[in-house]
């Protein structure tokens, strides 16, 4: 097999060192009603070029690859610098370890650091930690955290408006644990939560309150008063960003109150990459810091006093804690934070700000454009990602825009079915006016 | 104290002191490419009307040029050791080569751009590859089920341990503990205490196996299952798993396995077939996907057909010669990550199942376990073995005799085989061996570098008995001394900042 260097005559030397007949006899320890008894049903390896072929006519079958989509939805197709991917492709950032050694993984340690810091000054936090799976899983994960911090109140307010698999993966995370995770519905025609509706969900047994921002519709929440709400009952306020561009238009949510701001990086330089792998991040106050889950990297002198970078904070991880462990997370998503690092540094603050910009004046563009029939189903403000309310059952359109090569955006009706009228229509710096038009056009034939 | 970033990067040879991105100078011109803007631009302020916008500018944030970038990455790379440039002999982690067709292939545009809510009809070509996958994983681990949702290992035990939770309650039990060996990792105990459950130790007896009386007496029917790494975290093959898993199912138990170590039996053994009902899979170990300097990676969850009705949703399926995504699973235990889960992870692991194929899986498990004996047989003589027990894909040695040398420790062994050109074996764990050092060399090693390796453990020793001193502040030659880690932990600095926090 052509990945292992050690072919017969070395194997043969060595077991003879070893004292055995073959290499059956290396596996003398597993009882024999143990074993398999014969072989694997698994064709025979594949030469180079056949697997090459076999893998670019699998790819020809994914057929959406030819459609203009607004898809969005937590997963956003943007613009990435080409030389990011050369640069993660250096065998030594993708082919090493966990930095447990930390004299010999600087690189990884301080990009860690600078990811770090990167988050904390778009959230407008104290604290980050090295990313988490995705932003589902940080959610939970701050659901989880709020709950430690708040010490005996059972009830976790989750808005509506949050993402309904962000919603489900906190639900498959609390069912067994003294957390009861209640829905804030959505308010009226804004969109937005309503500060009066969450005053009167709030109480004394209640730990966090988490809502989206922009929310799941695409509405931009009014997160200070949210805030308010939320601290005057003694809970926190959680802010999930799962459209992370977001935060170079929008005011950090970290100072507008938020005590915890968790979401997704992936719009950072990932591909949607069908779902994954993505990056959860997760930011903090100051004081909060001991009770967040996942490695973090911290800044140190070496023994000549040069400066350093370790992961650090150790005790808060199950490899020390065990089950009193602030979360079961091992694993960061550091090949991906790298992704995103490389992003950031390239794009720098006027790139950021310049494709957020474009962002809101594409989407513009098309509100300006709808054909009859269409409208946006919110009135609150909106970035990049908006709901538009259908003159016909949005799935019916979707199907309609598809025969004609387009996905024009997610339809409602598959998470809530009282939102069956609703398309969700993202728009970023991929598309330009001419992919716009046509989308504009489809719709309207697609509405007929 | 060099390398503050003031007055730019400077150099020691070719490991460069560089700063942090922050502290570089403003770029004068540089920025990306952008598609210009074809549409009418409008101001954010009156378009996002009554909304709360940035009025900051992301001051703080870098400005590099895209070649100073490239320059400060790659300097970055230089202070990384990698698998492609040395051996890194991590016990558990099972750092084997990442075949580049894998990253290749992975890469296809059109699997790579798939978004996670294009309908099923047009992502045909990735739902193949997952279905395959499925197909595959089922027969390398004998169990007719899996999700392959969870993002990494520790979440595919949490899946595990949610599913036995699931089955349970739908029987109308609500049992309060669940059994963990002293010696498995701290993911385990995590995992079940998310799980809603308390933990019970298992002891291990002095072999590392499970101690069957003591399992015995603490298996009842208040515990709903045992989480078992097998091989365990010493190499070796619970001799009497059957036994094992007999006792926890007289009592209505499951048995979890953790499939970290599943490297050692491809090919040769099948947890479905020995009586483990959930299983895990850490495709970055066995399946060769890149570690990545600690993630992604990808922990699918298999399990018997009794367990398959609360895997997380959504699963492919093939029908009527389509695949689609079977969202219809109403006692499934929900989701666990927040589409399908690591994608580009698992098309590389079916690109690696692809090419080795039946015959190759079995090979490399038989060529890392061999790789692993003819360590434990050269360093035997200088060093504790953990166990007499015959071991599999990796061996443990204990620091008994470190101590003869100078007064060594585990970890001044493990820093000074980096100035031998060597990553150090995990160190530490199990926690039931005093200093433990863990060395898994994978099939991927070729002989000259094991003997490389073997020669460098007993030089280093030779030093040590020579010149203690040089060992215990090793590394000389790396790009840091030894670093404190006590200052990080007690004066924590965890991001940049103009003026120091």
């Amino acid at each position: 097999m052509r990945f292992i260097p050690n072919g017969p005559g070395t194997r043969r030397e060595m077991l003879a060192q070893l004292g055995l007949r073959d290499l059956e006899a290396l596996f003398a320890s597993i009882p024999s009603a143990a074993r398999l008894g014969r072989d694997l049903s698994i064709p025979a390896g594949m030469s180079e070029p056949e697997h090459v072929d076999w893998f670019r006519a699998l790819a020809a079958r994914n057929r959406g690859a030819t459609f203009s989509a607004f898809l969005g939805a937590g997963s956003y197709p943007h613009f990435i610098p080409l030389v990011a991917d050369s640069l993660i492709q250096r065998a030594e950032f993708f082919t090493s370890y966990t930095p447990y050694q930390p004299e010999i993984s600087q690189g990884t340690l301080q990009a860690i650091f600078e990811f770090q810091t990167f988050i904390t000054l778009l959230t407008g936090m104290e604290v980050a930690n090295a990313s988490v799976y995705d932003g589902a899983s940080a959610t939970a994960e701050a659901v989880l955290m709020a709950d430690r911090l708040a010490k005996g109140r059972p009830r976790a307010l989750l808005a509506e408006s949050l993402h309904p698999y962000y919603r489900r993966v906190v639900d498959s995370h609390t069912a067994n644990l003294e957390i009861r995770p209640e829905t804030l519905p959505l308010g009226g025609a804004s969109g937005r939560l309503d500060p009066a509706a969450l005053a009167a969900a709030l109480g004394p047994d209640v730990s966090c309150v988490v809502v989206q921002q922009p929310n799941f519709f695409g509405v931009v929440e009014d997160l200070a008063p949210l805030a308010r709400e939320a601290h005057r009952a003694g809970a926190l306020l959680v802010v999930v960003v799962t459209e992370a561009l977001s935060l170079a238009q929008l005011k950090a949510p970290g100072a507008l109150g938020a005590d915890l701001v968790v979401g997704e990086a992936q719009s950072f330089g990932v591909p949607v990459s069908y779902g994954g792998p993505y990056l959860g991040f997760m930011a903090a106050r100051r004081g909060h810091v001991r009770q967040l889950p996942g490695r973090i990297a911290g800044q140190t002198l070496d023994a000549e006093g040069r400066r350093g970078y370790v992961l650090t904070l150790a005790t808060r991880e199950q490899h020390i804690r065990r089950e009193k462990a602030t979360s079961n997370i091992c694993t960061n998503e550091n090949l991906v934070l790298m992704q995103a690092l490389m992003y950031l540094t390239l794009m720098g603050a006027e790139g950021l700000r310049t494709v957020a910009a474009h962002n809101v004046s594409l989407l513009a563009y098309l509100l300006g454009r709808l054909p009859p029939g269409f409208r946006p189903a919110f009135s609150g403000p909106r970035f990049n990602e908006v709901t538009l309310a259908c003159p016909r059952p949005a799935a019916e359109i979707v199907r309609g825009a598809i025969a004609r090569g387009i996905v024009p955006g997610v339809d409602l009706g598959r998470f809530f079915p009282a939102h069956a009228d609703k398309l969700l229509v993202a728009v970023t710096e991929t598309k330009d006016r001419a992919a716009l038009d046509r989308l504009v056009a489809v719709l309207g034939e697609a509405a007929r | 104290m060099s390398g503050d970033g003031q007055g730019g990067p400077r150099a020691t040879g070719f490991f460069h002191e560089e700063p942090l991105s922050f502290e570089y100078p403003p770029a004068e011109q540089g920025g990306v490419a952008l598609r210009p803007l074809d549409v009418p631009a409008v101001d954010p302020a009156a378009a996002m009307a009554g909304a709360a916008l940035r009025d900051d500018g992301l001051a703080g944030l870098p400005n590099l040029s895209e070649f100073e970038a490239v320059r400060h990455f790659t300097r970055l790379s230089k202070l990384n050791v990698s698998i492609d440039a040395a051996m890194y002999p991590l016990g558990s982690c099972t750092m084997k080569y990442n075949p580049r067709i894998n990253e290749v292939v992975a890469r296809e545009p059109a699997l790579l751009h798939a978004h996670p809510l294009l309908p099923d009809a047009l992502v045909q070509g990735t739902l193949e590859a997952m279905h395959r996958l499925q197909a595959l994983l089922c027969e390398i681990t004998g169990l007719p089920a899996v999700t392959l949702q969870p993002a990494a290992g520790a979440q595919g035990e949490l899946t595990g341990v949610l599913l036995i939770r699931a089955r349970q309650a739908a029987q109308g039990e609500r049992r309060a503990h669940i059994l963990v060996p002293d010696s498995a990792h701290g993911t385990n105990p995590a995992s079940a205490h998310i799980a809603g459950y308390s933990v019970r130790e298992v002891k291990s007896g002095p072999d590392g196996c499970v101690d069957v009386a003591d399992l015995a007496r603490k298996m009842d029917a208040d515990v709903a299952g045992l989480m078992l790494t097998n091989p365990n975290t010493l190499g070796i093959f619970e001799r009497d798993i059957r036994r094992i898993a007999d006792i926890v199912h007289g009592q209505g138990g499951y048995v979890y396995c953790d499939g970290a170590n599943m490297n050692a039996q491809v090919g040769i053994a099948r947890p479905g077939d020995y009586g483990m009902d959930v299983l895990h899979l850490n495709l970055h170990k066995t399946f060769s996907t890149p570690h990545g300097g600690g993630g992604p990676g990808a922990g699918p969850c298999l399990c018997t057909a009794e367990l398959a009705p609360y895997l997380p949703v959504p699963r492919v399926e093939a029908r009527g010669g389509q695949y689609v995504l079977d969202w219809d699973a109403p006692q499934s235990i929900g989701k666990v990550s927040t589409f399908f889960g690591n994608t580009g992870i698992l098309v590389r692991a079916l690109s690696y199942i692809l090419a080795l194929g039946g015959d190759g899986l079995k090979e490399m498990t038989q060529v890392a376990v061999l790789n692993a004996n003819y360590l434990r047989l050269h360093l035997r003589d200088v060093l504790a073995l953990a166990t007499d027990a015959p071991t599999l894909h990796e061996v443990v040695f204990s620091d008994a005799t470190l101590a003869q040398h100078g007064g060594i420790t585990t970890l001044d062994l493990a820093k000074r085989l980096m100035d031998y050109g060597f990553h150090p074996p995990t160190t530490y764990f199990p926690l039931t061996v005093h200093g433990a050092l863990m060395i898994e060399p994978t099939e991927s090693e070729p002989k000259a570098e094991l003997d490389r390796f073997v020669a460098a453990v007993k030089a280093i020793l030779a030093e040590a008995d020579r010149d203690p001193e040089l060992v215990k502040t090793a590394p000389h030659l790396a790009p840091r001394r030894r670093l404190d880690e006590l200052l990080a932990a007690r004066n924590p600095v965890l991001r940049w900042t103009k003026e120091p926090e």
